[in-house]
């Protein structure tokens, strides 16, 4: 069943017809072709398909599009500013190496900037708790944990 | 790719008569955690999903009420929840990632009724009551009366899972539920145990003991000496049957005694006998026994804790 859906994507009003079997994370991808957001296991067990729905971290890959519709959906590439500056997320993520191979990094950072839109000086066990969503086979998330820490301007 | 339709209908009303126009041959999806993986797994293939995110009679939080539609994270940010309902409250800490209890729903935990269901033991030593609505009338089952097996329940087909109704305890109650796993995160329990119980008062001389690293007998000591009587109690266990169940022995073997170390080593081998784990990969069923008699022991002295130190969290690195 094709269907027209509006909703608002990194701050743009976006008019698309989706099928109503799709999830968020395939118009992402497939569709938009916001390929920033990543597609690891698609159970809603590893966070890579972070996006922000509304103010709240959710798995792209279990939302089923139709549920993003009127909603307002911020993905990784919403986070540079129009003049190609980093969010400081981004900017601490880089200068303290909390980036390896790079596949969580977009979800990573979609969860830290859920926990500091709404907390801005998050204990550790707060940032640990809101990444535990996100797996990551490369840093062993102590660089992770340091960036949204120096994020936090703690 | 699978194809079907997708409905949001915002009323109760209006879901149940979807579903009827479907022949109920669709299926209700709430926070989708469950249900979108089953699809992507392909093992459910449905004509239609009809999604009960926007129904506003299943959103009500208040109180003695727990409307279906809550979400975990929702249970977790409630202070109520976490002064009168603790066990529900650890549960809903304690599920899944921020990402899954951002939108799973304590409703959708109850119904899909996986033998590991984080909610289903609290609701359980909480004597929580659902309501469940249908085009033709409404019911309420006892929660204990609504688990049938694994993934199995006495839901019908057109029938929706409103609410829960738990009561409110006096201020001698402290309830707490353990979740025994691997990983910190994103694990299922190999076995979950909760505790509810009543105390006959709550002045406990010895309440500085609980906060103390002293020896589990001598506080044992301290409530023999105090006649510190259990009054009431809950015990449920997780992963340990094919469905959530009730040590009932157990809670009997606890009711109107005075506390103390024999009588809790007792109920808590009571209760290992009231469980029939099986064989699975995230454990052995001689080690789920095991654990079962642990955590009861543990549970009951964390609930106890609860009473005599309302307001404080229970200290995870004060194993008992």
């Amino acid at each position: 069943m094709k269907r027209e859906m509006m909703f608002k994507l990194n701050g743009e009003a976006v008019n698309v017809e989706v099928e109503s079997a799709w999830t968020l994370l395939y118009l992402l991808r497939e569709i938009l072709e916001l390929t920033g957001t990543k597609l690891g296991c698609g159970y809603g067990e590893c966070g890579a398909c972070t996006v922000i729905m509304d103010g709240q971290a959710v798995n792209a890959c279990l939302v089923p599009v139709l549920e993003a519709e009127g909603k307002n959906v911020t993905t990784i590439e919403g986070l540079v500013q129009p003049d190609g500056q980093l969010h400081p997320l981004q900017r601490t993520f880089i200068d303290h190496g909390a980036v390896q191979c790079g596949f969580c990094t977009p979800g990573m950072i979609m969860s830290a900037k859920a926990l500091l839109d709404e907390n801005q000086s998050p204990t550790d066990e707060e940032i640990k708790e809101s990444i535990a969503g996100n797996l990551c086979r490369c840093t062993g998330y102590v660089k992770i944990i340091e960036a949204v820490k120096a994020a936090s301007g703690r | 790719m699978l194809h079907y339709d997708y409905h949001k209908p915002d009323s109760l009303k209006e879901a149940l008569g979807l579903m009827a126009q479907y022949k109920d041959e669709a299926v209700f999806i709430a926070g989708g955690t469950d249900v979108m993986v089953q699809i992507e797994q392909r093992k459910l293939k449905p004509r239609a999903l009809i999604s009960l995110r926007n129904v506003v009679d299943l959103k009500r939080n208040e109180d003695t009420t727990i409307g279906a539609g809550v979400t975990l994270r929702e249970l977790q940010k409630n202070p109520m929840i976490q002064e009168h309902f603790s066990a529900l409250h650890d549960a809903a800490c304690n599920l899944g990632s921020i990402q899954i209890r951002n939108v799973a729903t304590i409703g959708g935990n109850i119904c899909t009724a996986a033998p590991s269901a984080d909610t289903a033991c609290p609701l359980l030593v909480l004597d929580a009551k659902a309501l469940l609505v249908s085009a033709t009338g409404e019911r309420e089952v006892d929660i204990d009366e609504f688990f049938v097996g694994p993934g199995k329940t006495v839901l019908r087909k057109g029938e929706i899972l409103k609410e829960f109704k738990i009561r409110r305890f006096t201020e001698n109650t402290g309830s707490v539920y353990i979740k025994h796993t691997r990983r910190a995160a994103m694990d299922l329990p190999i076995v979950g145990i909760a505790v509810r119980i009543t105390l006959n008062r709550n002045d406990v001389k010895c309440r500085d003991a609980l906060c103390a690293l002293e020896p589990i007998s001598k506080i044992m000591g301290y409530f023999e000496d105090e006649e510190l009587k259990c009054e009431d109690a809950r015990i449920a266990m997780g992963v340990v049957a094919p469905r959530p169940i009730r040590a009932r022995h157990a809670e009997a073997a606890l009711k109107g005694k005075v506390l103390s170390e024999k009588l809790i080593a007792e109920v808590s081998e009571i209760a290992v006998s009231e469980a029939s784990p099986r064989d699975s990969v995230r454990g052995e069923a001689w080690y789920r026994s095991e654990m079962v008699k642990v955590l009861v022991k543990r549970g009951i002295m964390k609930a106890i804790e609860r009473i005599v130190r309302p307001g404080e969290v229970v200290y995870p690195e004060r194993l008992w």
